[in-house]
């Protein structure tokens, strides 16, 4: 059934053995089960229905290997901490916690941020850890779970409001083709509250891939800010999976924010598993040379009176290629159900191109859902107006594009990080030029 | 200042403007008039660089200069200015940051150091109160959500603003009520001097009771065919347009 590239190669079975050396015995049985799971699935190939647009196999033609030393220094890292200073921070360097420039001691009471590897035997890991985010189907979701160990654990308490924006910094470079399989799970207790900023960077134009997998669980009435930033160089294989499970009265909001990397694919899963349920999801995309983004959602309303709001927006230059895929599932439960979806791209050269498809499949009846895809290219109109006014076409084609994307980013509430973000985006398009 | 010597123009196959000639001078504001169809806004899509038309033939210049040969920004540059018969929304860009950046270029075109925030703000003011426009609109999108009047309000702000020596205006008083109209005709009067001139397109004789002109001109099949002071423009109001359209149907048989 599977092609031969699909299994495990030796490299990975090696550093599987040694992984596995560590944890409590049932992590240990997990791991050996996603193994299982993954060589029976293979790496996709574009046979499988959801890659059909995102092929692989570039990815198997390197050997790539987890980096052994940490090299990065402080200096290093502060440009990176777009979201400021005033942060909960913990730096990963290819996939692994680096302690000295982390800085996550004297936590107010209950808010745990740490290593996920220290934190093992904690009640809200045992109970949470790889039970959510399910392997079954997922082979890249079991080539990490096969790996867990490094990554970040949250826990935010019954009552407790994180103040300060929990920022998981990950950088990866300082040598040719490394690996990483960073694991995150996040808790948020009944009515606690917290913002946490995940950004990905490369340091140097060497090739990296990451396989990474993030659990969030929102407790009853808890309410979770949640930015992905991916700004990696244009060498760089990014496999995401985000599995978030909602219970009642709790809100949601993710921005997943791409703007580099050769390959990204980020699989985004929310289960509203309870009455009087928001999930916010908001994506946008800016890629150029022969870059591909691929954003796989699924929203799944297993219960009533639930709101779902989905902008994904796309600037695609270059020969790059996007793709964006919504589900969204209302089951026969999920009566008063208000579900939106809505995925609009630029196409700024001849030679970009688009695959939209949107998913909607209701099982209740009594529902208001909508979804639509545009693909286009700038309102000639518009630009036609702004140049009567004495603004040049590509100061005019820039403006239009920054209004664009402008929409989704102004949804993200920390200033500091949507004003960096502007900057990104206006630095690039300006440049351009 | 303007001179259109025998303009032909066309969109796709269809010939629209059919050799016409108009000259407008320093400080004067010319009408231009003429039943649904007649070229009127071709004409102001042709001066202000629109690309679906393609001139098939004539001049126009420009203080001299070869006005067709300029892109629609350079032309801004130079000092003409178009309002909109249909002012475009541009969702997420704020008016005050579109004209400051517009200004801005207008400036730097011309040698002149941008305008910073301060001075920005003073001027925008200053140019509001001419339209009486109400401070919110400048923190709005461009024309996004504002009413026909809103929108015909913001194209005369923006003229005000760029302070333009060649200004045409497109219909601007169509769709607007008495009040409106009164607003827009104060903010063209107020820029009136002896180095600006004005050419303002309409169908209706009632802008012209506000917005004098020195000249009227009658557009029709592509052509002026009739032109003359403000008085034609009380005999177009009452007699129509009919008594033209036959005396120059009449001529080319």
């Amino acid at each position: 059934m599977n092609t031969t590239i699909g299994t495990m190669p030796e490299y990975l079975t090696r550093y599987f053995e040694n992984n596995n050396l560590i944890g409590p015995a049932s992590l240990k049985q997990i791991r050996k089960d996603a193994l299982a799971r993954f060589e029976v699935l293979g790496i996709p190939t574009t046979k499988h229905e959801e890659w059909k647009y995102t092929n692989l196999a570039p990815l198997t033609r390197s050997e790539f290997h987890p980096a052994l030393y940490h090299t990065l220094s402080t200096e290093v890292v502060v440009n990176d901490m777009i979201a400021g200073k005033e942060v909960i921070l913990l730096v990963f360097e290819n996939g692994r916690l680096n302690k000295e420039l982390s800085s996550f001691d004297n936590l107010p009471k209950g808010i745990t941020v740490g290593e996920l590897g220290d934190n093992f035997d904690h009640p809200a890991v045992v109970k949470n850890l790889a039970k959510h985010a399910s392997f079954e189907n997922e082979a890249m979701v079991a080539l990490n779970t096969a790996h867990i160990f490094d990554g970040a654990f949250i826990h935010v308490a019954e009552n407790v409001h994180c103040e300060k924006p929990i920022h998981l910094l990950y950088i990866s470079g300082g040598e040719e083709n490394t690996l990483a399989f960073p694991r995150n799970l996040m808790i948020a207790e009944k009515n606690s509250s917290a913002k946490v900023i995940e950004s990905f960077h490369s340091r140097g134009n060497e090739s990296s891939f990451i396989n990474i997998v993030t659990e969030v669980v929102l407790e009853e009435n808890s309410n979770v800010e949640w930015s992905k930033i991916q700004l990696e160089n244009s060498n760089t294989f990014h496999i995401s999976h985000t599995e978030c499970s909602q219970s009642a009265n709790s809100n949601f909001d993710i921005h997943t924010i791409t703007f580099g990397g050769k390959i990204v694919r980020n699989n985004l899963h929310i289960v509203l598993d309870g009455k009087n349920i928001t999930s916010n999801l908001n994506g946008l995309y800016v890629s150029n040379g022969d870059s591909l983004v691929d954003n796989h959602t699924l929203v799944d309303h297993a219960m009533p009176n639930c709101l779902s709001n989905e902008l994904y927006k796309g600037v695609l230059d270059g020969k790059s290629k996007g793709v964006f895929n919504g589900k969204i599932f209302v089951r026969k439960d999920a009566q008063k159900t208000n579900a939106y979806q809505s995925n609009k791209n630029i196409l700024m050269s001849d030679e970009a191109s688009m695959n939209a498809k949107p998913q909607l499949e209701i099982f209740a009846d009594d529902v208001k859902c909508s979804h639509g895809a545009t693909t286009g290219q700038l309102d000639k109109e518009a630009l036609f107006y702004l140049r009567s006014r004495g603004i040049g076409e590509e100061a005019a084609r820039a403006f239009l594009t920054i209004a664009f994307a402008d929409d989704v980013l102004n949804r993200i509430s920390n200033e500091t990080l949507r004003d960096e973000l502007k900057n990104r985006i206006n630095e690039r398009l300006n440049k351009s030029n | 200042m303007l001179k259109i010597k025998n303009l032909s123009a066309r969109v796709e196959e269809k010939e629209i403007l059919r050799g016409l000639n108009l000259e407008v001078g320093k400080g004067e504001v010319h009408a231009i008039m003429g039943p649904n169809g007649s070229g009127k806004s071709t004409l102001a899509s042709v001066l202000s660089g629109r690309d679906t038309f393609e001139v098939t033939d004539g001049s126009v210049t420009y203080n001299g200069e070869d006005l067709l040969d300029l892109s629609p920004e350079e032309r801004a540059r130079k000092g003409i200015f178009l309002a909109f018969q249909y002012p475009v929304e541009i969702p997420g860009v704020t008016n005050a940051n579109f004209l400051k950046t517009a200004l801005n270029e207008i400036r730097k075109s011309k040698g002149l150091a941008p305008l910073d925030a301060k001075d920005f703000l003073i001027l925008m003011r200053e140019k509001m109160k001419l339209v009486e426009m109400d401070k919110s609109m400048t923190q709005r999108s461009v024309n996004e959500g504002f009413s026909g009047g809103e929108k015909k309000r913001n194209e005369v702000f923006q003229m005000a603003m760029l302070e333009p020596t060649l200004s045409i205006l497109d219909e601007t008083d169509s769709g607007l009520d008495i009040d409106a109209l009164r607003i827009v005709a104060n903010g063209v009067n107020a820029l009136r001097s002896p180095e600006r001139s004005f050419v303002v397109i309409t169908h209706y004789q009632r802008l012209l009771d506000y917005i004098v002109p020195d000249f009227v001109h009658v557009l029709y099949k592509g052509r002026i065919v009739k032109s003359g002071t403000k008085e034609l423009a009380f005999e177009l109001e009452e007699k129509g347009y009919d008594w033209i359209k036959e005396e120059v149907d009449a001529a080319k048989v």
